[in-house]
């Protein structure tokens, strides 16, 4: 990449998640305040206008959800942003995106929960939620930035993932990275390639809105073309129509799980630091991983030789990658702000039951620090 | 001249359809669908948005764009596509149970958002497709399957809820008023900002059935003579007006729609 002069600023993770959804292309958003996300929402209502999209306020999380799965078979790239209570009023319609096929990205910046829980406070309880919020058969793809220059670059990832795929991705951070500033200089245009959804080709009177092609994806048109065509939440046929043929059931479904699945290696990210001599791995996402960092370095001072597997990608869960590290080490950890451990027990089902790993779990409302990680090293 | 049909808007090989006999949905989808070809629309000008229901079942028999979505949120849906792509012609079709009860949130703010979409709610005053329960607009005292002793709480007018909530046209009419129906939908699919039209409606399996109006025929005269313009309306003693519906256009503003405000916000932040 050639070299260009960025102005440097300092940026807030919600600020740069807003900023990223713009260079992405974004042309709508809906949304419904709720702390500590509104700032998403916020920076959506100054910045859509400005850029000849729009920005709605809607009356709850449902009908937000549900304005952009709309928005987007207009054919514009739609977002929202929510946290906790939110992001539980989203999953049906989220839902209608999975299972009609439709590309849109859902923020979700988690917060300590249960139910209102401590509304203000970070936590990351939310992983089964993102993955399996949902009723019946369906899967997802979440991103799980660990600094505020990846709310920006995974916010634009994210998007291309859900053009390309055509799936609605959910971006899932916390209350940390999203109120964390750092420095980021905001990419010039054209220097992070922008995907654009499949557009159909052939003659309109052919074409059925699910007729996947080699790739998994069945390319989709825009309501007002001359593309006339249907979507449904209902179980349906190539066609859009209702189907309750159990074959075709079988198809569909099939069909929805093997777009992502054929192309996992895709999707599925990680970051790594410290990783080639280590005999200790830590397991992050979101505000783990600085703390984790920073940890393995304070670790590798006293003589441990820690290093860092960043989970960029949280669904479809980086089992590879984590099998393979946590094969040459003596000891796995797994830092996360939640009590059950929703991440350790991914890794733990990908190790076996036999490997010993090593939990860290703060669910008091508060960050967890690189002293928490460091007393079990 | 020769009578529009309507038919062009209609799948191929799908009638007859799944509704029951005395059903309404299928004669509002008729008006509508003749609504639609005097006013010229073209297929793919049109999306038609449903929920869930028994109403929510027509996109199935439609050829116009369409989006089948959850129980209750059609206009939220409706509400994105409109926005932007303020040139279609947005239509929900809605029933009682999904567009004031489980959807009465977003029907009350995409009036007061004044949203350019026509909702059409046929309202047969029960969940007709999950077996006769009371909803939102079951009259207090009518029994349904989950009102056996009587509805002990009373219902909501729809089209005066819509009014107060700010839509720039809404009216209400019923099955048994064919030629008026059709007229009052063409009005406010040509109106601008959020329409309503109600269209009191028979069900006469589950509704009917259980209020002594079992045969297909019964709540069709029921509508005949409880339903009447405002003008003869206003001649009834108060004994009358209780049980009676004002059929006809009830309410008509100007004001702007949502994408017309919108464009003018769009200006400003470009200025700034």
């Amino acid at each position: 990449m050639s070299k260009v002069e960025r102005k440097v600023r300092l940026i807030q993770g919600n600020e740069a998640i807003a900023a990223g959804a713009v260079y992405a292309g974004a042309g709508f958003y809906a949304g419904y305040p709720i702390t500590p996300s509104s700032e998403i929402m916020n920076d959506a209502a100054r910045l859509m206008p400005r850029v000849g999209g729009i920005f709605v306020q809607m009356e709850d999380e449902i009908g937000s959800i549900a304005a952009v799965v709309g928005a987007s078979l207009g054919g514009a790239k739609a977002f929202t942003a929510t946290s906790g209570p939110g992001f539980s009023l989203m999953q049906e319609n989220l839902g209608v995106a999975v299972m009609g096929e439709v590309p849109c990205v859902l923020i979700n910046v988690q917060r300590s929960g249960p139910s209102t829980g401590l509304a203000t406070k970070p936590g990351q309880a939310d992983i089964m939620q993102v993955r399996w919020g949902r009723h019946g058969d369906q899967t997802i793809i979440a991103l799980c930035p660990g600094s505020v220059p990846e709310c920006f670059l995974l916010t634009v990832k994210a998007f291309n993932l859900s053009e390309k795929f055509r799936v609605p991705v959910v971006l899932v951070t916390d209350e940390v990275i999203a109120h964390a500033r750092q420095n980021f200089a905001i990419p010039e245009p054209g220097e992070i390639p922008l995907v654009e959804r499949k557009s159909p080709a052939g003659p309109p009177e052919k074409y059925r809105p699910f007729d996947a092609e080699e790739d998994g994806v069945a390319p989709l048109a825009a309501y007002g073309g001359e593309y006339v065509f249907h979507i449904s939440s209902s179980m349906h046929g190539p066609d859009g129509y209702s189907n309750n043929n159990p074959d075709n059931a079988i198809w569909r479904i099939k069909q929805l799980h093997e777009k992502i699945e054929m192309h996992r290696d895709e999707i599925v990210m990680t970051n790594t630091y410290d990783t080639d001599d280590m005999d200790v791995l830590l397991v992050a996402c979101g505000a783990t991983t600085g703390a984790s960092r920073a940890a393995a370095l304070e670790a590798r001072r006293n003589g441990i030789r820690a290093g860092v597997l960043h989970l960029v990608t949280i669904w479809p869960f980086p089992d590879r990658e984590v099998k393979e590290l946590a094969g040459r080490v003596k000891k796995v950890v797994v830092p996360e702000m939640n009590y059950a451990g929703q991440v350790a027990g991914e890794v733990q089902k990908v190790i076996g039951p036999d490997t010993e790993l090593t939990r860290v779990n703060k669910y008091n409302g508060q960050i967890i620090t690189p002293r928490d990680i460091l007393e079990v090293l | 001249m020769l009578q529009k049909t309507g038919e062009k808007y209609l799948k191929e090989g799908v009638l007859p359809h799944m509704w029951c006999s005395g059903c309404g949905i299928g004669v509002m989808l008729g008006a509508l669908l003749r609504s639609f070809e005097e006013l010229g629309y073209a297929k793919n000008e049109v999306v038609v948005v449903t929920g869930i229901g028994c109403t929510g079942k027509a996109d199935d028999y439609l050829v116009t764009n369409a989006l089948h979505t959850t129980h209750g949120r059609a206009l939220a849906f409706a509400t994105g596509i409109k926005a932007v792509r303020p040139e279609l012609k947005i239509v929900a079709l809605m029933g009682d149970g999904d567009s004031v009860t489980i959807g009465g949130n977003h029907f009350i703010h995409a009036a007061r958002r004044n949203i350019d979409v026509t909702a059409i709610v046929n309202n047969n005053f029960n969940y007709g497709m999950t077996g006769g329960q009371a909803s939102g607009t079951t009259p207090g005292g009518k029994l349904s399957s989950t009102t056996l002793y009587g509805n002990p709480e009373d219902d909501f007018d729809i089209s005066a809820l819509a009014c107060t909530a700010g839509a720039n046209y809404v009216a209400r009419t019923t099955i048994a008023h064919g030629w008026e129906m059709q007229q009052l939908i063409k009005e406010a699919l040509t109106k601008k900002g959020f329409s309503l039209v109600e269209v009191l409606s028979p069900c006469p399996t589950n509704y009917g059935k259980r209020n002594k109006m079992g045969e297909p025929l019964d709540m069709l005269r029921w509508l005949r003579k409880n339903c009447v313009p405002s003008d003869a309306y206003a001649k009834l003693g108060e004994a009358e007006k209780e049980g009676s519906f004002i059929i006809g256009k009830l309410c008509e503003r100007d004001k702007p729609d949502f994408n017309t405000r919108y464009a003018e916000i769009q200006e400003k932040a470009m200025s700034v």
